[in-house]
């Protein structure tokens, strides 16, 4: 949920847009990052541990902990506590490692 | 390649002193944050800050940071590189960073390492799982991106940071469950405490968490009272309906790069973990790389800022840039220090201080 009302601070939000979570339309803002947009939108659950799949979500907040790995339009491993939401993103919940694609030359 | 004369990593207190001091006295200072804004700690800080009236105490951190960031800005000796992760520092000088995407070689002179800390972690049964966060994390969520981090949090430690976390908590909605606190005191200045006391919040020392638990996201937590030893007590536990545990159990210095770096570096407990050794100029054992704010042990707000000072005249002079005024200049900054650390939380810092003096550095 979105804090509107706060004694001390005023948010400058930027633009509303909107991007794709796992398909689905999800609405943020421009100068938040991809974690604040979901965790608005009540997405906890980010990522999943490599060997026994147990869900992550963020930890740290400032891109040092690795804890939220997506898949951010198909470039896995993407910290999205540090990605900055763009309109028509597309953002996946990652299974595993990820898979880097190459582009054919 | 980029090339600069002082080039400092970090844009926290620190840094941002270090930055201005250094161009001062004339010096090309290149600063790099890893942030999109610089500020570091002072970002998230919607309380008055303790420490000395120099240091501005009494303001707000986040009016602290504008108002450093607003003197670095508008220097044209100064050139700020935000998005900008340094990566490694070589036996040549050579500074790597991450910066708009690519990689980037920085030739520098000096480097000033104010990288700042990392937040400790705590071992218990869940917690790795959704809803453990760091009290930086909330603090990222709630005071800058707007964004409540849950309904009703469990605070683990009852230092300041968990007291004032606790606080802005409650100031952007949450509902505090309670904090607490394994040690039998609470560590954190009174005036915190007494402030969530009296909105309703317990405060319960001796107390840990055992675990949190919930399908896929904590939906509770289990603590239970500690003995002396701080191991659990038998039948006194307690279930605590929460959506989230914020661990707000202590930093440790952020010293990769001085450890890569070759630096001499010593465990010092009472600066909170592994330090470099530094000289009184807070140059470290690499001749040409000093080291400033909490990444030389952990402390405050004002410290840093003399600290980064203190660095960056002495880099500046180093390099030529006014000897006689910086002399004068770096003897102010370490009475400074000695007087900020006189008070009873600076004795623990002066005992550490004084275990660095004895590995062969100085300050
Ligand atoms: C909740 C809380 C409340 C506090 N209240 C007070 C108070 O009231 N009074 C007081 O005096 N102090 C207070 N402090 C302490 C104070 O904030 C810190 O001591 C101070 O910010 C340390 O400054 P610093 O510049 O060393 O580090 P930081 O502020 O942590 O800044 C370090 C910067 O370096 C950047 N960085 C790290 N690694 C890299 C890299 N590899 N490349 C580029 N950039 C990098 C980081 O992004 C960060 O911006 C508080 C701290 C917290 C957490
Ligand atoms: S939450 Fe730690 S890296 Fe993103």
């Amino acid at each position: 949920m979105r804090i509107t009302e706060h004694p001390v601070l005023d948010f400058r939000r930027g633009e509303k847009v909107t991007f794709f979570y796992n398909g689905k339309a999800v609405e943020g803002y421009e100068s938040e990052t991809v974690a604040a947009a979901l965790h608005a939108a009540g997405v906890r659950a980010l990522s999943h541990s490599h060997e026994l799949g147990r869900p992550r979500g963020i930890f740290c907040a400032i891109g040092n902990c690795s804890s939220c790995f997506m898949t951010v339009d198909g470039e896995p491993n993407v910290r999205v506590c540090v990605t900055k939401v763009r309109g028509g993103m597309r953002v996946e919940e990652q299974q595993g490692r990820g898979v880097i694609q190459y582009e054919e030359n | 390649m980029k090339k600069t004369e002082i080039l400092v990593i970090g844009g926290g207190p620190a840094g941002l002193c270090a930055a201005n001091a250094a161009s001062s006295l004339g010096a090309k200072v290149l600063l790099c944050e890893r942030d999109g804004v610089p500020g570091g700690q002072l970002v998230k800080q919607t309380h008055k800050f303790f420490g000395s009236e120099k240091q501005y105490a009494g303001d707000r951190g986040i009016q602290i940071g504008q108002m450093l960031l607003e003197q670095t800005q508008s220097d044209p000796n100064i050139e700020i590189y935000t998005d900008t992760t340094v990566l490694g520092i070589y036996e040549d000088g050579i500074a790597t960073a991450e910066h708009d995407g690519a990689h980037l070689k920085i030739d520098a002179e000096r480097i000033i390492v104010a990288t700042g800390a990392a937040e400790k972690f705590l071992p218990f049964e869940g917690n790795d799982l959704p809803g453990v966060y760091g009290a930086g994390a909330v603090q990222t969520l709630m005071n800058v991106s707007g964004v409540r981090p849950a309904q009703r949090v469990l605070m683990v430690g009852a230092g300041n940071i968990g007291l004032i976390v606790s606080y802005q908590l409650m100031q952007a909605g949450v509902e505090v469950a309670a904090v607490i606190e394994g040690a039998p005191n609470i560590g954190g200045y009174l005036v915190h405490a007494s402030k969530i006391r009296r909105l309703g919040v317990p405060i319960l020392t001796q107390h840990t968490v055992l675990g949190a638990y919930g399908d896929g996201r904590v939906q509770r937590a289990r603590i239970a009272q500690v003995d002396s030893s701080w191991q659990p007590v038998p039948g006194t536990e307690q279930d605590i309906e929460c959506d989230a545990v914020c661990l707000a159990v202590g930093l440790t210095p952020l010293t990769e790069l001085c450890w890569q770096a070759g630096c001499e570096m010593a465990y010092i407990r009472e600066l909170s973990g592994h330090v470099p050794i530094v000289n009184e100029f807070l140059e470290t054992t690499c001749s040409g790389i000093y080291a400033a704010g909490d990444v030389s042990g952990i402390e405050e707000a004002s410290s840093a800022m003399v600290e980064g000072r203190l660095a960056g005249y002495s880099a500046a002079a180093s390099l030529g840039h006014a000897p006689e005024k910086a002399a004068a200049l770096q003897r102010a900054a370490q009475e400074e220090l000695l007087e900020l650390r006189s008070g009873p939380a600076g004795a623990r810092i002066l005992a550490g201080i004084a275990k660095v003096a004895e590995k062969g550095g100085r300050r």
